[in-house]
């Protein structure tokens, strides 16, 4: 018995549609014999069989569109009666043997570099190299085109962390990043104003604060500075303020916890201590300058680091490193009259210290009252850091060194 | 009309039911799906390739279109090498790769086989220059079709052989259409053996269904080319039985004149001479038939046992394997 | 590398013709055909007074059958001898193109690894003579596109001397292409120069900036720009492709693992050019190394024109190298 199937006449056809039968079931046919015409979209053929028998019943109407292969009738040899079989008319089973479906082999591709911080336009080659060098890229302000991160960026971290700097803390988020430069005073304002609201939003946001303060006894230390400063022309002369950050720097080597950055779920301490120290704009705003390395500066070369980088910073002349390397901040509003500060930490720092005015207050000791000149330091700090023992122990460190003023 | 050589033109009528119970065969295959692509029969222009190969010697060339069957049989090529090319498997002549259009075979010095129409005639020119250069007398034959004279490649190629002398043997297989179109649509002179003069070359045209006319021609034909005198044109008037290809409903041509063709079946023309002749048998005949059959039912069996060239070895061949020194 | 070579003076054309005599003289199979060669001495005159040596057989002058020709080479080659078609320029051998991909590119795999095509086809390519559109064409990448080609471009004399013999020792096809405008360059060559590799890539001038791979005449312009750039404190590397197909990667993804910048200079026009190419693997295999995107200097998208202040502009040159490197080094 053979099957006599829709046959495939070319590399488009699909599908034939049976127009009609050339022959009776019952008919003999010989092979070569057409034996109906096919309709397909190139027009009308006329299909042949292959073998020699006895035409079956069509199992495919006159008007029917079927799959190519599909089975039009059966062909019994002529010996045989024909089977009264039901066949049903069924689309073929695929083609024979087609070969395995197997892509060729494709070149491997290179697997992407695993723990990059997203977020940032960075180069692939400085993403890698901030890897290597181990510097946060959220830390890094971009020079590349349109403000990406590009290697000489990251080289310039890594030196000046070579020569002492610490990682760079980013101030403002690097899609609004830009060199700081000259620009006219309202956009300068407006900017500066986006950056500290995005901060200080982000500080809010992620880090808990927890809030210490302490009372110094400033007697002793300022005593000391009169005596220093009448030895110095006005120029060289000693303000409270350098006192009290030598004294934040000495204390953070005590409490080193309180000197790094929260980067990734933990705490990253730095070696180096180089403090922000809030400075008022003119035209409204707050930078926080870093000074580098507070705590291997001696007292004039502090006060000198201090003057200089005011100007600067008022004349809008800072490095970029000074805008981002600060590993803990001060601020000193005591010239503004305020007692106690409690800040807001600059992220990813982990403390912030604030020191209010230094005035008279009385003061008790050894039973005995009297007036000195006091001033509320404050610590706020990162819990997630740090908890309120180290907090202690550094305001008492803090406490500790600004009464040995000499060693500062 | 030359003499009836009885062993000879039994071989050659063997050769022309092989070429024909193939090309049914394979038309067969491709109903069913085992061939794919495209599918060229030469049923009705066995005469043809037969009797030009019937002069040919093993030393020479044969350069062919995507209607080759024909020639790659008569060249010695194996059914089985052919049929299993067209299954696509790794045991046909070219690892499966070429397909019905493309068959190749080195030892036979048969070089495809090309789809482009007239894109074998440059190549032809090239192969007999290089006889000529290395001082070989082989010819270098080539089968092209009437549509093919219309290419730009005929005009460069019949130039070249002719200005060079090279030694090159053009077989115009003119089946009166150019895949859909007739000659009188292609041509403004029809008459291809012509157009030979305007090259300075020697050219004859003969009635393509009788293979002993077909053989008596070639043969002048090779004798011309081989002592020297230059390159021989020899337009074949023949007709193909089936379609130009197995999608094609024929709408360029009558029924009648297909039957009319028909009648002069290069098969039964050699046959019907031998009977008449009383030097063949109906039996005899018969006997053909099953020893061709045979050989086609081995050929088919031999594609359907074959296997598939690895996938990983598609890039194989893209450049030689071996450097020369 | 000897210390002392023997130089002599010499230019491009003479060294191509200097290649071609020598591989006539070793190899009796080696014939060179195409349009012009004999008796007019070649259009570029690579080929002047070769027929008088070597006759009329081996320099064989052909009529304008590009497809013919370009096929007979292919004919001749199967058949044992070893041609060198000469296509007078790029812009004809379109009209071989299918005889070159279809057939030369093509025999070996088809006809599964039975035929193999030993053919080198010389073409002389490229624009800057204002010709116009239909004679400036740069059509390297195009062939380079092609499985079953080997794509050369020799730019230096060494090269143009060099690279025929190893061409011809190829089993497969080789096309080179001969910039039109390096003809008449000069320069001095050893004596003895004799083959050279046709697989890698050159760095014809190193630099620590950023890598400039080139090819053809545009080498030349990005040699002149990175001595530019070089007084501006920029050092620019510049890497000769050489082989067009095969690409040497390894030798540019070496360079850009120092310098992170790469500028591709491309005489084709920009879409679907061989620059393209070479940026999506540099994209492919040098990401991570990379610190600006990939950039190319590719021709205007235009048919090239004649008047000269419009062909210069539509072409690669010095200053647009130099210009594009300087703005890609301004940041940072």
């Amino acid at each position: 018995m053979g099957e006599f199937r829709m046959p495939s006449l070319g590399a488009d056809m699909e599908t034939g549609k049976l127009v009609e039968w050339l022959v009776t079931p019952g008919q003999p046919v010989q092979r070569g014999d057409i034996v109906a015409l096919v309709e397909t979209q190139k027009g009308l053929f006329e299909i042949e069989v292959f073998e020699d028998g006895i035409m079956g019943e069509p199992l495919v109407q006159a008007g029917q569109t079927v799959p190519v292969g599909t089975v039009l009738a059966m062909i019994s040899s002529g010996t045989e009666a024909a089977a009264r079989t039901e066949v049903q008319a069924e689309p073929p089973a695929a083609p024979a043997a087609a070969p395995p479906a197997e892509s060729p082999v494709v070149p491997p591709v290179a697997a992407p570099l695993a723990g990059s911080p997203g977020r940032f336009a960075c180069s692939p080659s400085a993403r890698r190299l901030a890897l290597e060098l181990d510097v946060d890229l959220a830390t890094v302000r971009g020079t590349g085109p349109g403000g990406a991160i590009q290697r000489s960026d990251i080289e310039e971290v890594a030196t000046a962390r070579k020569a002492g700097a610490a990682p760079v803390v980013a101030l403002e988020k690097p899609v609004a990043a830009a060199p700081i430069q000259p620009m006219d005073a309202e956009t300068s304002a407006a900017r500066m104003r986006q950056a500290i609201a995005a901060a200080v939003s982000r500080s809010n946001r992620e880090i808990p604060h927890y809030y210490l303060e302490t009372e110094i006894d400033l007697s002793r230390p300022l005593q000391w500075l009169a005596a220093e400063n009448q030895k110095r022309s006005i120029q060289e002369r000693v303000l409270p303020v350098a006192l009290m950050l030598k004294a934040v720097a000495k204390a953070l080597r005590d409490v080193p916890e309180l000197n790094g950055y929260w980067l990734e779920d933990r705490l990253q301490v730095k070696t180096e201590i180089h403090i922000g120290f809030a400075v008022a704009l003119r035209q409204g705003g707050l930078i926080s300058p870093a000074l580098h390395q507070v705590d291997r500066l001696s007292i004039d070369e502090l006060m000198r680091a201090m003057a200089d980088l005011i100007e600067r910073t008022r004349a809008g002349r800072l490095r970029g490193s000074e805008v981002t390397d600060a590993t803990v901040s001060v601020t000193n509003l005591g010239d503004r009259g305020v007692k106690t500060v409690h800040g807001v930490i600059y992220p990813p720092q982990v403390a912030l210290v604030g020191f209010g005015r230094i005035a008279e207050r009385p003061w008790a000791e050894g039973g005995m009252l009297g007036v000195r000149p006091c001033v509320t330091a404050t610590l706020a700090a990162d819990h997630r850091a740090t908890d309120g023992h180290q907090g202690a122990l550094f305001l008492e460190a803090l406490n500790r060194h600004l009464q040995l003023p000499e060693e500062l | 009309m030359t003499t009836l050589n009885r062993d000879h033109a039994i071989r050659q009528l063997r050769q022309m039911l092989l070429i024909r119970r193939f090309e049914e065969k394979s038309a067969e295959l491709y109903s069913a799906m085992k061939i794919r692509g495209f599918l060229h029969l030469y049923i009705g222009e066995e005469a043809v390739a037969v009797g030009v190969m019937s002069v040919l010697s093993a030393e020479d060339a044969v350069v062919a279109t995507y209607r080759e069957h024909g020639q790659a049989l008569a060249r010695g090529m194996s059914a089985g090498s052919i049929m299993a090319e067209m299954y696509g498997k790794k045991e046909g002549c070219c690892l499966g790769r070429g397909g019905s259009m493309h068959l190749f075979d080195a030892a036979t010095r048969f070089y495809g086989g090309n789809a482009i129409v007239g894109g074998g005639l440059p190549l032809t020119v090239g192969l007999a220059l290089a006889d000529t250069m290395q001082g070989r007398s082989q010819v270098t034959c080539c089968f092209f079709g009437d549509g093919a004279v219309a290419e730009g490649n005929f005009h460069e190629s019949m130039n070249l052989a002719a200005l060079w002398k090279l030694p090159v043997l053009f077989v115009c297989e003119n089946n009166l259409y150019a895949m859909g179109t007739a000659l009188r649509y292609t041509q403004a002179n029809q008459d291809i053996a012509a157009k030979a003069a305007s090259y300075g070359m020697a050219a004859a045209a003969v009635d393509g269904m009788d293979v002993m006319a077909v053989e008596e021609a070639a043969g002048k034909a090779v004798a011309h080319v081989r002592q020297g005198s230059g390159p021989y044109l020899l337009e074949c008037r023949t007709y193909r039985f089936r379609p130009h290809s197995m999608f094609d409903t024929e709408l360029y041509r009558t029924k009648a004149e297909v039957d009319e063709w028909k009648q002069r079946d290069p098969i039964e023309i050699l046959a019907d001479r031998l009977v008449a002749a009383g030097l063949f048998t109906a039996e005899e005949k018969e006997k053909l038939e099953r020893e061709v059959a045979a050989e086609i039912e081995a050929a088919v069996a031999f594609a359907e046992a074959g296997t598939w060239e690895p996938v990983e070895d598609l890039t194989r061949f893209v450049t030689s394997e071996r450097r020369e020194a | 590398m000897s210390e002392s070579k023997a130089m002599k003076a010499t230019t491009y054309r003479e060294a191509v013709k200097e290649a071609i005599r020598e591989a006539m003289h070793r190899d009796q199979r080696v014939f060179l055909m195409g349009e012009d060669v004999g008796h007019y001495g070649g259009c570029y005159a690579v080929s002047k007074g070769l027929l008088a040596e070597f006759g009329p057989e081996r320099i064989r002058d052909t009529p304008l059958s590009e497809s013919g020709y370009v096929g007979a080479g292919i004919g001749a080659a199967l058949g044992g001898m070893r041609p060198i078609v000469e296509v007078m320029t790029v812009n004809f051998s379109l009209l071989a193109l299918d005889q070159i991909v279809n057939t030369a590119a093509t025999l070996l795999h088809m006809s599964g690894g039975q035929f193999n095509v030993p053919l080198v086809i010389r073409m002389a390519t490229g624009a800057g003579k204002q010709l116009a559109a239909q004679h400036a064409h740069s059509f390297e990448g195009w062939y380079a596109h092609i499985p079953g080609l080997r794509v050369l471009s020799p730019a230096t004399l060494e090269d143009a001397r060099g690279m025929l013999w190893t061409a011809l020792e190829d089993p497969d096809p080789v096309l080179i292409f001969e910039n039109n405008t390096l003809y008449n360059m000069e320069g001095m060559l050893a004596v003895d120069a004799g083959p050279v590799d046709i697989d890698t890539a050159r760095v014809r001038r190193p630099g620590r900036d950023i890598t400039l791979i080139t090819y053809s005449a545009s080498l030349f312009k990005c040699l002149d720009a990175a001595e530019v750039l070089a007084g501006e404190g920029i050092e620019a590397e510049v890497i000769d492709l050489r082989s067009l197909r095969p690409l040497d990667d390894a030798t540019y993804l070496a360079s850009i693992a120092r310098t992170h910048r790469v500028l591709i200079v491309d005489e084709g026009w920009r879409s679907g050019s061989l620059a393209a190419e070479i940026s999506a693997r540099i994209m492919e295999r040098a990401f991570y190394d990379l610190d600006l995107p990939v950039e190319r200097l590719c021709s205007a998208e235009v048919p090239i024109p004649y008047a000269r202040h419009m062909e210069e502009a539509a072409l690669p040159r010095v200053d647009s190298i130099v210009a594009t490197i300087r703005r890609m080094m301004s940041h940072g």
